[in-house]
């Protein structure tokens, strides 16, 4: 299949055994070999189903570009052994071109594998793991890895040196040793596709995850209090906050609850700091009423909620792109508030500090809609830059007049009002999500209700958001639309759809609420076809771009339920019948 | 409490806003206003640095009928607004306040993590037994055999009342007391004794509510002073609650407890949290 030229030079691999195997551990040095070494990567686990151990399988897809997408199948898959390994038969596709690397003293490779039609080749791992004093088949594993796909193993040994070397002389030593073993023994297994060459020397990059890069994005964009209470796959976000908000003098609470903590954060942004908490799909429900308070009392607050398998408790520790109904239109009333999703890991960090901008430019409360393959994945990526977002409210900085009353909910033309922070003098007001007049006096009057609806509405239809609203990318009379963390493969997918011969844009909103129907229809300038892409059963955003902006007349979906991700061919082969 | 040092001197109705309440003549909500409104200037607390914060329900309005900042949030949430406007912002004085139905049954869980987190704010619980402002359904502490309620079944729900003293005392609370919005001074002074203490400080004021439970009219013939001082012993505490008729007036425990403050003082840079990242 013709590859995006971008990312031909990646390899697409998967390390799995089972509890105890090291898996993971290798995998890590891969990891930092090939970022030592000047790759990018991306970088994802599976586990069974128990809390801790068990078996694992480590995805790691290994670039001399930036990738932002799983590719179609693994190209290689090393098994320590094969206990329960079949559970991920569905998470890693293989097909002839794939090499499956078994030790045959530890089982069968499973049937569902097998048939693949993939080669399979032999490592004696165990056997050869003893023949070194303390040596240990995921380094043994971890050499042949790399000398297969072309990785220095002199990098991989300097890797290990960095974490081992001054603990653990001894395990150094030996695992070396395993690595050099392993690294010899794939002489003789033949070719396999190989890294491609860098060029020029190694650019800036970081390593991080998308739940780290939302937590440090909220940091920058302002935030400084932050109420919580874990849930897969979020808690990461919340790990990262508890001791990163301490040491800018910042605030961090566990609560009894996502009622708690949505209202904390509510409590606390109300006092003038910048408040973030992060939950998944069942504490987003729970947050529901709090966020119509927030937006009726203009209380600015941001949310992220890590998207999983729904719904109910769902699958926990999948992705899914689900939560978009509750995101948009869960409030009860007309409540209007930002949505926006971040369109790859490294975006969530740019996402969320634009959330934490918007939430307080606008005094509205921010959704943001990431999901478990962004939050829970490790990214190698370029330096990300260094946008300027900061929260800024507008708050009251000079004493009123003798005698002039504030009006905390004042009907200005932006309909954005100046907001007093308890401790200004003489501006004493009561924040109420009853319906009120400027002053924030309850009312039940007509006049008032639709005065104060249209302020609200109009902080968000007037705020100039710039080119932020959406990744439109490319031309050709057919446009993917798609969002949060479906963008990367879209966009492998559109290139190689290029180099086929069919031209195609990518349109993905950043940006879900409000909609922005004029720059829209200029990004659908032209378009004549549209592909509508998602992992969602019953099409949630498909019914969103309908209902909220004009399409054209052929719309085609990619659209399913998690967990399995959407992969670029799929997209690809679409585009080519869509083409033709 | 945060401590004021301000040269000017305040009186009760400065912190008494023009608005007039919604309450039905009568209600002992109106007592406990004055009471607020008296312990407020007894402490002579600045109004701009002092916040009182509220749930749902006729008590409930409480904030915009005093002069200082207030936050009239949703049904059973003020706890933790109120908590989290006082972890945010130490400097603020903050008195979260409602009834009985918003505090102990739609808020019950943040009141038993709110005694527990011990912040240093005080919380005032107009007690009336009653859902007053849907119209008069029973709450958690309202007496088994009440009946008087279009949702109650005929001789009542059957089901012994909470005891929400016991409760927070058993969750940690730092301070609790009971009160009689029909003694506005005593009431005031308990307050205030509860804004000065650290951490988290209860104060259950029984607030009759004349229009759907007007027999609570009678409460000014039964309560009475405690004939003890407060301890600051729990176990003492303990057994007073569970041996006393629910009429003793007075403040029951003052703990010692650390209050929770859990803001850092750290000065990193962003760019000290970016380069734990960069390869
Ligand atoms: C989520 C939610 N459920 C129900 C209500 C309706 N409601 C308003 S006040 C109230 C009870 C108030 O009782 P209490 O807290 O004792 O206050 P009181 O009116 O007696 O002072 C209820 C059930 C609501 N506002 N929100
Ligand atoms: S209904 Fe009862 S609690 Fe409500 S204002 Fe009237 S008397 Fe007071
Ligand atoms: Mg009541």
């Amino acid at each position: 299949m013709t590859q995006n030229k971008g990312v031909s030079g990646s390899v697409s691999l998967a390390m799995c055994g089972s509890g105890g195997a090291g898996v993971m551990t290798a995998a890590n040095m891969l990891l930092d070999a090939a970022a030592e070494a000047g790759y990018y990567a991306l970088f994802g686990r599976s586990s069974g189903p128990q809390i801790r151990g068990g078996e694992a399988a480590a995805i790691v897809r290994l670039s001399p570009e930036p990738v932002t997408s799983v590719d179609d199948t693994t190209e290689i898959l090393l098994a320590i052994d094969w206990q329960n390994v079949q559970r991920f038969a569905a998470e890693l596709p293989l097909d002839k071109n794939s090499v499956i690397i078994t030790d045959p003293t530890q089982g069968e490779v499973p049937e569902v594998m097998a048939k693949s039609g993939a080669r399979i080749v032999e490592l004696h791992m165990k056997d050869l793991a003893k023949e070194i004093p303390g040596g240990r088949p995921n380094m043994i594993a971890l050499g042949a890895v790399a000398q297969l796909i072309g990785l220095s193993v002199d990098v991989v040994c300097e890797v290990l040196g960095q974490s081992l070397k001054k603990k653990r002389a001894d395990a150094y030593e030996a695992s070396v040793a395993a690595v050099k073993k392993g690294a010899e023994a794939a002489l003789s297994m033949g070719t396999t596709k190989q890294l491609g060459k860098l060029a020029g020397e190694p650019a800036k990059r970081w390593s991080i995850t998308g739940n780290e890069a939302a937590a440090l994005g909220a940091v920058r964009g302002g935030v400084r209090f932050c109420a919580a209470y874990p849930i897969t796959p979020a808690t990461e976000i919340l790990e990262y906050l508890s001791s990163a908000l301490p040491k800018v003098g910042g605030t961090f609470v566990q609560a009894e609850d996502e009622l708690a903590s949505i209202n904390m954060c509510i409590g606390g942004s109300f006092g003038g700091a910048a408040s973030i908490t992060a939950t998944s799909g069942p504490g987003l429900s729970l947050m529901i009423e709090a966020l119509g308070m927030a937006t009726a009392s203009e209380t600015p607050v941001v949310v992220v909620d890590v998207q999983r398998g729904g719904p109910s408790t769902g699958i926990p520790t999948k992705s899914e792109q689900s939560d978009l109904n509750i995101a948009l239109y869960g409030l009860h009333g007309d409540g209007p508030h930002l949505v926006v999703a971040p369109n790859s890991i490294g975006d969530c960090l740019m996402t969320t500090q634009w959330a934490v901008h918007l939430a307080e430019m606008t005094q509205t409360p921010c959704i943001v809609l990431s999901d478990q393959s962004l939050g829970q994945s490790r990214t190698i990526m370029p330096v990300p830059a260094d946008v300027a977002f900061v929260g800024k409210r507008l708050t009251v900085t000079e004493a009123l007049p003798e005698g002039q009353v504030y009006k905390r909910y004042a009907n200005t033309a932006s309909g954005v009002s100046p907001m007093a922070i308890p401790g200004t003098l003489g501006c004493q007001y009561t924040a109420d999500g009853l319906e009120h007049t400027e002053t924030g006096l309850p009312s039940s009057q007509a006049n008032d209700h639709s005065t104060q609806q249209d302020k609200r509405l109009r902080k968000l239809t007037g705020f100039e958001y710039g080119d932020l609203w959406a990744t439109v990318e490319g031309e050709g009379d057919i446009a993917v639309m798609c969002w949060g963390s479906c963008v990367g493969a879209a966009r492998e997918a559109i290139a190689r759809a290029a180099a086929d011969g069919v031209k195609a844009r990518l349109i993905a909103p950043r940006l879900l609420y409000p909609t922005r129907p004029d720059v829209m229809a200029k990004a659908l300038a032209g378009v004549k076809k549209v592909l509508v892409v998602e992992l969602s059963h019953l099409g949630q955003f498909h019914r969103y771009l309908k209902g909220e902006y004009d399409l054209p007349a052929e719309i085609q979906q990619i659209k399913r339920g998690g967990p399995l991700p959407i992969r670029p061919n799929e997209i690809h082969s679409r585009l080519l019948s869509m083409g033709k | 409490m945060t401590e004021s040092n301000c040269a000017i001197t305040y009186s009760a109705k400065d912190y008494k806003s023009e608005t007039k309440p919604v309450w039905c003549p009568g209600c002992g909500d109106y007592s406990v206003l004055s009471s607020i409104t008296k312990a407020f200037a007894d402490l002579n607390l600045e109004p701009h640095k002092t916040s009182v914060v509220s749930g749902i329900g006729c008590s409930s309005r409480i904030p915009a009928y005093t002069t200082t900042y207030g936050f009239h949030t949703i049904h059973g949430r003020a706890l933790v607004v109120g908590a989290g406007l006082k972890l945010a912002r130490p400097d603020m004085t903050v008195l979260v306040a409602g009834g009985d139905g918003d505090g102990f049954s739609i808020g019950g869980n943040h009141f038993l993590h709110a005694c527990r987190r011990n912040v240093d704010m005080t919380y005032v619980v107009m007690d009336n037994r009653v859902y007053g402002m849907t119209k008069g359904q029973p709450s958690p502490t309202t007496e088994p055999d009440w009946d008087a309620s279009a949702m109650a079944p005929p001789g009542g729900t059957g089901m012994t009342p909470f005891n929400p003293l016991a409760i927070a005392l058993a969750a940690g609370a730092n301070f609790v007391a009971r009160c009689f919005s029909g003694d506005p001074n005593g009431t005031a002074a308990v307050i205030a004794e509860a804004i000065k203490h650290p951490g988290f400080s209860f104060v259950a004021v029984m607030s009759p509510c004349i229009t759907f439970r007007e027999e609570q009219r009678e409460w000014k013939n039964v309560v009475r002073p405690s004939p003890v001082d407060s301890t600051t012993d729990a176990a003492q505490a303990a057994k007073r609650l569970m041996t006393d008729d629910g009429f003793n007036m007075g403040i029951l425990y003052r703990g010692a407890r650390v209050p929770y403050s859990p803001k850092g003082a750290g000065q990193a840079t962003i760019g000290d949290l970016e380069a734990e990242f960069a390869l």
